[in-house]
């Protein structure tokens, strides 16, 4: 059944996959990553706040995020983010925005409200004991918060927010509805000018498998090194 | 700028004469259901098997099923999506293949997105399912076999009827997940409810109105699917078992 198999197509198309491909995938993945947590974390902080409506919006923009498909959610950044953005700087005509901005915006805004969820849960298992504490020290809530519980909950959500980032490497392969060359948008390109379909899609299989089983792993081997041993 | 809003769009026919814009996206969510249920079917009878052989003590199987699940998890759902309506026919028998893309239009893609959808939900049922099991008291078991009963008579009657009690919270975002995810399906052509948005918009160049109904009616159907669940949690649920909210945190979606 590989008899038919062209391999050459691979080898001839490497270049083009990852240093255009690839390239746009690990950098919008990070991208996505910092601005998603750094987000996330605040969205987190928002909903666990005891201001009356913050966590009202926090929590609106979570859910709303979460009960909405990715696919729908590339969409409506696609034509909403020009439209913000003329809006914003006063302009007549809604602004261009390239594929990649807002490919990264779609994704940091997309994947705050994953992250958020997981900084609210690392948040609410520090004992409230420490908050209190550090009141009585007499700092205040951002010093409470920036030295006492994020480094913790950050730390013991580690693993887990690593593992959000490796559904997010699989995520960006979906901006091929808008039709960007992230890796499997090149790889579509070659497999559509070259009629070699078969191989260029188990090929780019193969490369998501091997890159998110070993980054996998890696988290497995964290988790281990964090444990705090008697505890769970 | 200023967007020119236009909510009356929705009562407009839509130009493949099917009726107004209104009806041809409840119609795509119609085909969201049909995709994500079908596939739901299948991810629930193969992550259920898969799930529970991962317990048992026979090594092989163990490593079978964690191979399984480790190759549909670690694939992205778009490439399985290519991999099931591009690759899979290619690779068949001629006949085979022949037969999956003469298939009459809304089949040759349904049938694909549902094996696809189904057999990445199956993966995660099947981790929650391993999860629950080993989450019981081994007590259970022992308990089990000491009134007589065979191992698959405890799985059967004792272990599996409390798994499946104590892992309805997870199934419930896994189900909201599936029938999310089934709007990947758009890229091998099913006309569900996104690619039903991203049509309308197309045709009628009304964006901002086309996406909010679709949000709107992704929101009713989560709000619906939760109520829903947590009905059948209520009537099923074992005193002191389902612990609401305590779960771990998990990635995903």
């Amino acid at each position: 059944m590989f008899a038919g198999f062209d391999f050459e197509v691979i080898q001839r198309s490497l270049p083009f996959l990852f240093r255009e491909g690839m390239v746009f995938t690990v950098t919008l993945t990070l991208m996505a990553m910092s601005g998603g947590i750094v987000f996330g974390t605040a969205l987190a902080m928002m909903r666990l706040s005891s201001l009356p409506v913050v966590p009202l919006v926090a929590g609106g923009y979570v859910n709303l995020m979460r009960s909405v498909p990715l696919v729908l959610v590339i969409f409506w950044f696609y034509f909403l983010v020009p439209w913000i953005g003329g809006w914003a700087i006063g302009a007549t005509e809604p602004i261009k925005v390239g594929a990649f901005w807002s490919a990264v915006i779609t994704f940091t805004m997309f994947e705050a409200a994953y992250y958020c969820e997981i900084m609210r849960a690392g948040i609410q298992s520090i004992p409230r004991g420490q908050v209190a504490a550090g009141y009585a020290l007499g700092l205040n809530y951002w010093q409470t918060m920036g030295h006492v519980v994020l480094p913790q909950a950050f730390r013991n959500m580690a693993p887990v927010l690593l593992t959000q980032t490796i559904i997010l490497f699989q995520d960006t392969s979906l901006v091929y509805v808008i039709s960007v060359t992230d890796f499997l948008g090149a790889a579509a390109k070659v497999a559509n000018r070259d009629g070699r379909l078969v191989e260029m899609y188990l090929f780019a299989a193969v490369v998501y498998f091997a890159v998110s089983f070993f980054l996998s792993h890696q988290v497995k081997r964290l988790q281990a090194k964090l444990a705090v041993p008697g505890k769970l | 700028v200023t967007y020119s809003w236009n909510w009356e769009i929705l009562l407009a026919p839509e130009p493949g004469g099917s009726g107004a814009y209104l009806q041809y996206l409840v119609v795509g969510l119609g085909w969201t259901l049909a995709t994500a249920l079908a596939a739901w079917a299948i991810a629930l009878a193969i992550g259920a098997v898969v799930g529970t052989l991962r317990t048992t003590p026979y090594r092989w199987v163990v490593r079978l099923c964690t191979a399984y699940v480790e190759v549909f998890r670690n694939v992205p759902l778009l490439v399985q999506m290519f991999l099931w309506f591009f690759v899979l026919p290619e690779l068949l028998p001629q006949a085979w293949g022949d037969a999956l893309k003469s298939m009459a239009p809304p089949w040759a893609s349904y049938v694909p997105a549902v094996l696809c959808l189904g057999i990445y939900t199956s993966v995660r049922i099947a981790e929650q399912v391993r999860a629950g099991i080993q989450s019981l008291p081994r007590g259970q078991m022992f308990a089990g076999t000491a009134i007589g009963l065979s191992a698959s008579q405890v799985y059967r009657f004792v272990i599996l009827p409390m798994t499946f009690r104590i892992i309805l919270p997870p199934l419930t975002s896994e189900f909201m997940n599936c029938i999310k995810n089934s709007s990947v399906a758009l890229t091998i052509g099913v006309m569900e409810l996104t690619a039903r948005a991203r049509a309308m918009q197309e045709f009628s160049f009304q964006v901002f109105e086309a996406f909010a109904a679709a949000t709107v009616i992704y929101v009713l159907v989560n709000i619906v699917v939760v109520l829903g669940m947590r009905a059948l949690e209520r009537r099923v649920r074992v005193p002191g078992y389902i612990a609401a909210g305590a779960a771990a945190p998990q990635a995903g979606h």
